[in-house]
């Protein structure tokens, strides 16, 4: 593949990002152009570990919900902050279970959100390939838009 | 604030706002928005690092005491759930300091919890927004800094305390199933009490467009009624 489809493509994706990180469209312009990818690239870790707190939370014995509850919603506001509408709305639910001390849905939406995340991961893994690949064969890498 | 009197009515400098978040990425978020909407913008990841930087943390009770020179700011923005200071507790530190209680306090939050919102308000708050922060709230956040300057230049005192005055309550988003009950450690405060500055009759909530919420009368509204809303946005 040469360096102008790796390009094309690129920008697809990152088209795509934007459009999927809605509330970051925005904020993003020619002074700023790594902005978006900065923040997603925060969020995804931030994910993370909000994710291993979640898991371990729900792990113990007796489950703590409120503990759980606390994690969820730190985690419900930052997708909340970049637009990533489906976690937000899993939190929503995932915070329900919480308080209802659903055990079992709590692990549902656990589970939901960890597809979510290696969705993102996998993303976030295949832009930054395409980059380095771009890089490697001397081609610069196009800026969002 | 000699930058407020230097001329009437008119701030000639960039404005000046202290962002104060606990989450990372709304942190990166709200300085990128306040950056793109021509503020000056700090940024802190609490309520005390906040007082410490404004000069009002516990050595000291007022800045004029000795030789520290606190950050000038012309707005606090900061986000209610934080560990340890919430935000509504930064707000009171703030709004109980004859040196600081002028500044404009604006509280976030990612939920639209109507009796947190009236008790903040009650407590002195310019506004409240309900995260995701949209540079339209930002832009609404730049008039309040500017009337401050107007107000503080024409009138004596104070302008009239935070209460229900001035700019509209936003984004009533009720497309989650938020509890009544506030998620803080106090019990959530219905109180039947008005702010003097306010209206009698309780503001029409029925629509999600931008409308001063001027009275705490609000909180009374029927839970059903609220369920009912519809989500827009």
């Amino acid at each position: 593949m040469d360096v102008l489809q790796l390009q094309r493509k690129l920008r697809e994706h990152q088209a795509a990002m934007l459009r999927e990180f809605s509330q970051l469209q925005k904020l993003q312009d020619e002074s700023s152009p790594d902005f978006v990818i900065e923040v997603v690239k925060m969020f995804f870790d931030d994910s993370e570990n909000l994710l291993n707190n979640m898991t371990r939370a729900l792990g113990q014995v007796p489950v703590d919900f409120k503990q759980v509850d606390a994690h969820v919603h730190q985690y419900k506001g930052s997708s909340a902050s970049v637009g990533a509408a489906r976690v937000k709305n899993v939190c929503a639910t995932f915070r329900n279970f919480c308080e209802a001390q659903n055990l079992e849905g709590c692990v549902r939406c656990l589970q939901q959100l960890q597809h979510e995340y290696s969705l993102l991961k996998n993303n976030l893994q295949y832009l930054f390939r395409l980059q380095e690949e771009i890089q490697a064969a001397g081609g610069s890498i196009p800026t969002i838009e | 604030m000699n930058r407020v009197m230097e001329r009437d009515g008119v701030v000639s400098e960039q404005v000046h706002v202290l962002a104060v978040d606990d989450s990372l990425v709304d942190r990166k978020v709200i300085e990128r928005l306040l950056k793109i909407s021509a503020c000056k913008v700090t940024v802190v990841d609490s309520g005390i690092s906040a007082l410490q930087l404004l000069g009002l943390d516990e050595q000291r009770t007022t800045s004029e005491s000795d030789d520290f020179v606190g950050l000038k700011v012309d707005l606090i923005i900061t986000d209610y759930c934080m560990p340890g200071m919430t935000g509504y507790d930064l707000l009171k530190k703030i709004k109980g300091s004859s040196t600081f209680r002028e500044i404009p306090v604006v509280i976030m939050s990612s939920e639209n919890i109507l009796p947190r919102i009236d008790r903040c308000l009650e407590e002195g708050a310019k506004d409240f927004i309900v995260k995701p922060v949209k540079l339209s709230d930002v832009k609404r956040l730049k008039n309040y800094m500017s009337t401050a300057t107007r107000e503080v230049s024409a009138a004596a005192g104070g302008f009239g305390g935070g209460g229900g005055g001035g700019g509209g309550i936003n984004k009533r988003k009720l497309s989650d199933t938020s509890t009544v009950d506030d998620m803080s450690s106090s019990p959530p405060s219905i109180s039947p009490s008005i702010t003097p500055s306010s209206s009698s009759s309780p503001s029409d909530s029925s629509s999600p467009s931008p409308s001063p919420l001027s009275s705490p009368i609000r909180a009374l509204d029927s839970p059903i009624r609220r369920l009912k809303m519809s989500s827009a946005d």
